[in-house]
């Protein structure tokens, strides 16, 4: 019996060191459902197995502010359980305090083939607190079967779009189809009307709520004909419903055949060539109209980066991860796979990403210009600045309210809470 | 009154412990001590967070700033008195409330007069009433948002096919027409909570009292008011203060069901609202505690009201 304790102490005296050498295990919330989770999981088991190391996936919940809730609550309290953090394109300035400079980690030249729009949100204070991902970006998706069968052409400006729904709602309900609607998109009072107003006045050249030196610009004549172009959408080729719609609510009815035009971001475009969607084959994308013939074409800037908390004890492995992640062959095989749009400007030109996706090519440019919401300068005050804003969007929309008492009343509620201008 | 005399003595009965005797003090120490396990559990999963949230209403408290909160005194409180959209959203919650609870009494007491009656399938009648009061709320407000959607939803489907209404209503949209959607979910989920707190006080009612109306000639009408209505007014008042108290308390209808506009909000959204989407714990905290000094106020004066109500009953 002596001889089996010593051969048991000897094993595992002589285990001792490899066990200390063992691998980091690094935690990571990428996602939680469906085919981003899956694509996720399979990057960073891939890294994982290059590099040794062990990952863990942290789910959570589905909603966006939830998530944020939630992750605000673990930063808060310093916590160490979660490395990675996968933060939407207006977090950085509400968490950017809780998280590392990633610039000692990745080389220059690999952050400057990314979109510099994003790059520029994701550094707060000179700290460069999140690598881009994926993006996103506010599209028109249309029917381009209807279109051609009613002789109309894309629209290029929100009037020509308003014309051509008319047009073929009018036609399309004459023909029996009563449910046909001409224009969808997201205006319930929550996060997703701010990035679809922002939009609209953006494109009439009514600036971004908040400029970048932090003076509030949204009381302005080109804002308010933007509101006013949009509230009569409303009753007329909008349904009354659009005022409660999310993007899946704007997408259950488009894709069920009953829009003509769409505004949503690119996810939807996959979903709606599913081999069970209605409307698979019937469906193209174009960059948002322009506010009059000197507007400009304007999509909201959103899309997924990540970041790595400062209260994590695997700093150096988190930051590889987080680039490995972000890499161009990775982001490479997401936009093949499910349709995630890269942030690095090169794939917009490859040959096998345009093969999966033929309408990213048309992306490149919205990418480029588009307008990013004034998360980064308003900092933790981003959430009020954003629901002051939609609330007096909603109630220009439902017509309890008019554009330029509005507009007035934002102004001044912002001015003072930016402190002037300093937020 | 000849019944009311107090009856003889009953001498193989012991009679009570006198006032301050040993044995009395002995029985009152012993249910203190059976009854402070829960009173522990109470304070820690009621009392400690009431606390912290009272606390966290003087402070200057935020998600956003890793740094330890300050002490701001009152200025939480004025800020939330001074904020419109917080008196729209204790406006929306009263009118909620006052309407909802009505209606849900009304319909209680029909549906529960019903059910009193004896009639074959009854037991398998009072089972399925359950049915709505089983199902969690925020799926009930999801599944009846569904049924309201204005282009695919079968409500504006029935109505239009009946020929009620000549073209699709968005239904959670407009914030008076969003009101009564909530309203009407409530009461469909509520009113069998109603109907089974009413009728376990119908059950108890005295057959004799019935019987001597009906060979007194009274209708039922008259039944109903002058002898069910009276008896049962305890029960159906501790029912309706425990839905107010639910109703004032209302999340999930209005956050799952309304476009989440500052003209539809319920005070508990607005609440939430300040606390986690715009990250200020203080202001959110001040929110709620004076959410619960509205509902802790309706309960001081429910009590007090009933208290002299029942110093006038009748000897």
């Amino acid at each position: 019996m002596r001889h089996v304790l010593f051969a048991m102490s000897l094993a595992t005296a002589l285990s001792v060191p490899a066990v200390a050498s063992a691998a980091e295990t690094v935690a990571i919330s990428c996602g939680t459902v469906g085919k981003e989770f899956e694509l996720c999981k399979q990057g960073s088991e891939a890294w994982a197995k290059k590099t040794g190391n062990e990952v863990k996936l942290v789910s959570g919940p589905t909603d966006a502010s939830e998530q944020l809730t939630v992750f605000q609550q673990q930063l808060s309290a310093g916590s160490s359980d979660i490395d990675v953090f996968r933060v939407d394109i207006i977090w950085p300035g509400i968490l950017g305090a809780h998280f590392i400079d990633l610039k000692p980690y990745i080389s220059d030249d690999v952050v400057q083939q990314h979109f510099p729009a994003i790059v520029k949100n994701n550094t707060v204070d000179g700290k460069l607190v999140a690598m881009p991902w994926f993006t996103d970006a506010g599209v028109l998706y249309y029917r381009s079967d209807l279109l051609q069968k009613h002789g109309q052409k894309a629209p290029t400006t929100w009037e020509e779009l308003a014309a051509t729904a008319k047009v073929v709602q009018d036609a399309e309900r004459k023909a029996g189809n009563d449910k046909m609607v001409g224009f969808v998109f997201e205006a319930k009072a929550a996060e997703t009307l701010t990035c679809n107003a922002l939009e609209w006045v953006d494109s009439f050249g009514g600036g971004s709520i908040v400029a970048d030196d932090g003076s509030v610009n949204i009381d302005n004549p080109k804002a308010a004909l933007a509101l006013k172009t949009a509230a009569s959408w409303v009753g007329t080729i909008s349904p009354q419903g659009v005022l409660n719609y999310e993007e899946e609510g704007a997408r259950g009815v488009f894709q069920s055949g009953n829009a003509v035009f769409m505004r949503n971001w690119p996810y939807a475009w996959a979903l709606s060539q599913a081999p069970d969607s209605p409307v698979k084959g019937k469906v193209a994308v174009v960059a948002l109209p322009k506010g009059g013939a000197d507007g400009k074409s304007s999509g909201t800037l959103g899309g997924w980066n990540l970041a790595v908390s400062k209260y994590s004890k695997h700093q150096k492995a988190a930051a590889d991860l987080v680039k490995y992640l972000t890499s161009s062959e990775e982001q490479k095989r997401r936009a093949i796979q499910g349709s995630f749009n890269p942030t690095i400007t090169s794939l917009y030109k490859d040959a096998e990403v345009l093969k999966a996706n033929p309408f990213f090519g048309t992306l490149l440019d919205t990418f480029t210009n588009a307008v990013a919401r004034p998360a980064k300068v308003t900092g933790a005050k981003y959430s009020r600045v954003s629901s002051d804003f939609r609330n007096a969007v909603h109630s220009v929309l439902s017509g309890t309210g008019k554009p330029e008492e509005k507009l007035k009343d934002l102004q001044k509620k912002l001015t003072n809470m930016s402190k002037k201008g300093k937020w | 009154m000849t019944g009311s005399a107090s009856p003889a003595p009953d001498s193989s009965a012991a009679p009570p412990p006198a006032p301050g005797s040993q044995l009395a003090r002995e029985r009152v120490r012993a249910a203190w001590l059976f009854l402070l396990p829960t009173l522990v559990v109470l304070a820690a999963v009621a009392g400690w967070p009431l606390f912290r949230t009272f606390w966290f209403a003087f402070t200057n408290a935020s998600l956003a700033d890793p740094a330890p909160p300050e002490f701001v005194g009152l200025e939480n409180f004025v800020t939330v008195w001074g904020d419109s959209d917080w008196w729209r959203s204790v406006r929306n919650t009263f009118l909620f409330t006052g309407v909802s609870v009505t209606l849900e009494t009304v319909l209680g007491m029909i549906i529960a007069l019903t059910l009193n009656t004896r009639f074959r399938g009854r037991a398998i009648l009072r089972a399925a009433v359950l049915v709505p009061w089983a199902i969690p709320t925020v799926v009930s407000a999801k599944m009846w948002g569904w049924m309201f959607n204005d282009v695919y939803g079968v409500i504006n489907e029935m109505l239009l096919s009946a020929g009620f209404i000549s073209g699709p209503i968005a239904w959670t949209v407009d914030p008076q027409l969003s009101m009564v959607a909530i309203i009407a979910v409530d009461v469909w989920k509520t009113t069998p909570f109603m109907t089974l707190l009413l009728l376990a006080a119908l059950q108890i009612l005295p057959e004799e009292l019935y019987e001597a109306a009906k060979l007194d000639g009274a209708n039922p009408v008259m039944v109903f008011f002058r002898i069910t209505l009276p008896l049962i007014r305890g029960p159906m008042m501790v029912a309706i203060i425990f839905r107010v108290l639910d109703a004032l308390r209302v999340f999930d209808l209005f956050y799952v069901l309304t476009s989440n506009s500052s003209e539809s909000m319920s005070m508990a959204v607005y609440a939430r609202q300040q606390m986690f989407e715009f990250q200020d714990l203080g202001l959110g905290a001040a929110a709620a505690s004076l959410l619960f000094g509205l509902i802790a106020l309706f309960t001081i004066l429910y009590m007090a009201l009933a208290r002299d109500s029942v110093a006038q009953e009748p000897a």
